[in-house]
């Protein structure tokens, strides 16, 4: 292989507007490869993060009760009324051991307890319809990090205290500090003060949501002692779906996955990497076809060379790898290239915008095994391309290349 | 004296459609150390036989042996490995990679056989080139040298591996009348010092008739074959 390699290098480095022209094309193209890769990443990551930021992985809870007909007699005219039950929170039966055996489920890294449910925001002559979350911000903070999303006051909440969206705030004009009245629908009351006010990311969310202990909504709510919902938060989130099935086996509950409840998202983020592989698959394409072009060029270039080298005994297999191992070694280092590049347009683009708190805009994910793999396809893609040419050189028929 | 080569009976026709039929019978036998020139008109067959006595080729039909070997025998390997060890060629436009110099050049034919380049090897390169009268141009590349310079580099590779038989096929044909007699007395030089078998395709009658024995070929057969002065 010495031979076959040296050969190689010489061929590659003797005939160098060629063999920049064609390096400079396999790293542009690994280069588009990971900055493309990178910033897909990146793009995907911030959006499931942004997600996932105010949300759990699975959320458990009762399953709706079955329609059940009234009327007694189907032969009656108009056949059996379907009548739903009236919605009422609804508690998950013997919620500890459920908790618990949820917990034990493979892949579950938190669970946690809430109590969720509507109600009415007053203040003064305001009136928000907002959404409920009892939960205990300790416990909690294990399924969403709420603590970092806090813009004002502390997220630490005990008896009547409350933490509000910063819509809501700026809505019913509340500070830190301020009391607020709740409302729910049996017409039971109470009055908490604002300590601390939220920036979910969301502003519906920022628009509704009230935390208050979970204790004080099983009061509110009138569940002493149950829970509306148990959130999960898993370890692999892509396999949220698969253990949310699992759970509704096993528990007999009602449990959704952010993957069910994001399908929209879902699909745009598939599509999104979809494209972004055959946008690759196109450019390790034209990469393979141009190297395979070069050389097809530089066997013809170079036949009489090839007939020379069989003449003093080389043989066709030492020719056929001559030219296999300047494809390879063209991907190889083209690719090295290519990832100077790529990483260069990343760090470009990651320092065009930033936010106010100088994360970028363009979340850019370079990582080292993005790197390797496309060193790797763009090494393999050489080695492929560089097949018929070097094919075509070991076939070569020396008496002929010889003569013309 | 030995046999070093045989040629029994040997044909060699081109084309499927159309054919054309360069070879029609030869019958030739070469003696160990026996210089030939290798004549006749243009089209005659010359180098079409010179590429089957290298192994170049196949003949269509018959049989060639090389030191005893029935090269027919022989799988492509076979050939080539044969063909590395104990055949030397030099050809008209000398052929050397322009992408290695001078000593590289007469160095790569023991690198393609053993994988590495030995001690000996080197050695071997650079006893050769002075002996070409070219040591101080062994790190030029051939498009640094002169027609007769590439001419005299190609001669040391193909003695590289010390080969019994050393094919030219018109190995002065490009060169001026002094480069062109200087080639062909270092040719003659080696056949007598090394007992190299030697078989040179010319159209120069003046060069055959130095030679020791002068076989002529007309449409693909033998049309004479004699013995000459043989005087260096
Ligand atoms: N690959 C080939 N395909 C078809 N015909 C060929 C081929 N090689 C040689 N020939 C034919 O074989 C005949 C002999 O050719 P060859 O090259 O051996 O002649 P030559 O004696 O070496 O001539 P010259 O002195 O011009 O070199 C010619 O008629 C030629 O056209
Ligand atoms: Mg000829």
């Amino acid at each position: 292989m010495i031979f076959e390699w040296h050969v190689a290098r010489r061929f590659l480095r003797e005939g160098r507007t060629q063999t920049t022209l064609i390096l400079t094309g396999v790293a542009v193209g690994v280069g588009t490869i990971i900055f493309l890769s990178a910033l897909i990443t990146g793009l995907q990551e911030s959006i499931i993060e942004r997600t996932l930021g105010n949300q759990a992985h699975i959320v458990v809870r009762p399953a709706e009760d079955v329609p059940r007909a009234v009327g007694g007699n189907p032969e009656a005219a108009g056949g059996p009324r379907v009548i739903r039950p009236p919605q009422k929170i609804r508690a998950v039966q013997r919620w500890q051991q459920v908790a618990a055996a949820l917990a034990a489920e493979p892949g579950v890294i938190a669970v946690a307890p809430t109590v969720n449910g509507p109600a009415f925001a007053l203040r003064g002559d305001g009136t928000k319809a907002v959404a409920i979350r009892g939960l205990d911000p300790k416990g909690y903070s294990a399924i969403v990090d709420l603590e970092q999303r806090i813009v004002a006051g502390t997220l630490g909440i005990t008896g009547f205290q409350a933490v509000i969206g910063v819509e809501l705030a700026k809505n019913l004009g509340i500070v830190v500090g301020d009391k607020l009245r709740l409302l729910v629908g049996d017409g039971t009351t109470a009055i908490y003060t604002v300590n601390g006010l939220i920036d979910i990311g969301n502003k519906d969310l920022n628009e509704r949501w009230v935390l208050i202990p979970l204790r004080a909504a099983q009061t509110l709510f009138g569940l002493e002692g149950g829970v509306s919902t148990i959130e999960v938060k898993v370890n692999e989130i892509f396999t949220a779906q698969a253990i949310a099935a699992r759970m509704s086996q096993t528990t007999g509950l009602d449990a959704e996955s952010w993957m069910t409840s994001n399908g929209q998202l879902l699909v745009g983020l598939r599509s999104q990497a979809s494209s972004s592989i055959m946008i690759q698959t196109f450019v390790v394409l034209a990469v393979a076809l141009g190297i395979a072009s070069v050389l097809a060029v530089s066997v013809v270039q170079k036949s009489k060379e090839i007939g020379i080298m069989m003449a003093f005994g080389t043989s066709r297999a030492k020719i056929l790898r001559i030219f296999l191992l300047q494809g390879g070694a063209v991907g190889l280092v083209g690719s090295l290239g290519g990832v100077l590049l790529g990483v260069g347009l990343g760090a470009f683009f990651a320092g065009l915008v930033r936010n106010p708190d100088g994360s970028s805009t363009f979340p850019v994910e370079l990582r080292g095994a993005l790197y390797l793999r496309a060193a790797a396809v763009a090494t393999i893609t050489g080695l492929l391309a560089a097949v018929i040419p070097a094919r075509r050189a070991a076939s070569l028929d020396p008496a002929v290349t010889i003569r013309g | 004296m030995a046999e070093a080569l045989i040629i029994d009976g040997v044909t060699k026709s081109y084309g499927t459609e159309v054919v054309t039929l360069a070879l029609r019978g030869i019958d030739l036998a070469v003696a160990a150390g026996e210089f030939i020139a290798l004549t006749g008109p243009s089209g005659s067959g010359k180098s079409t036989l010179l590429n089957l006595i290298g192994l170049l080729d196949r003949p269509t039909t018959g049989r060639i042996h090389l030191d005893g070997t029935e090269t027919g025998t022989l799988d492509a390997e076979g050939l080539a490995r044969f063909r590395g060890r104990r055949i030397g060629f030099v050809f008209q436009f000398h052929h050397l990679l322009p992408e290695f110099t001078a000593l590289e050049n007469v160095m790569l034919p023991a690198f393609a056989d053993e994988g590495r380049i030995s001690e000996e090897t080197r050695r071997t390169a650079v006893r050769l080139l002075e002996e070409v009268g070219l040591s101080d141009r062994a790190d030029y590349k051939p498009s640094q040298l002169s027609g007769g310079q590439q001419q005299r580099v190609a001669i040391a590779r193909a003695l590289a591996r010390s080969p019994a038989l050393l094919l030219a096929d018109e190995p002065t044909g490009n060169l001026d009348q002094e480069s062109g007699d200087q080639v062909f007395r270092l040719l003659r030089r080696l056949n007598v010092e090394r007992r190299i078998t030697c078989v040179i395709v010319t159209h120069d009658d003046r060069l055959a008739e130095r030679c020791d024995r002068n076989v002529h070929l007309v449409d693909g057969r033998v049309d004479f074959d004699k013995q000459v002065r043989g005087v260096g």
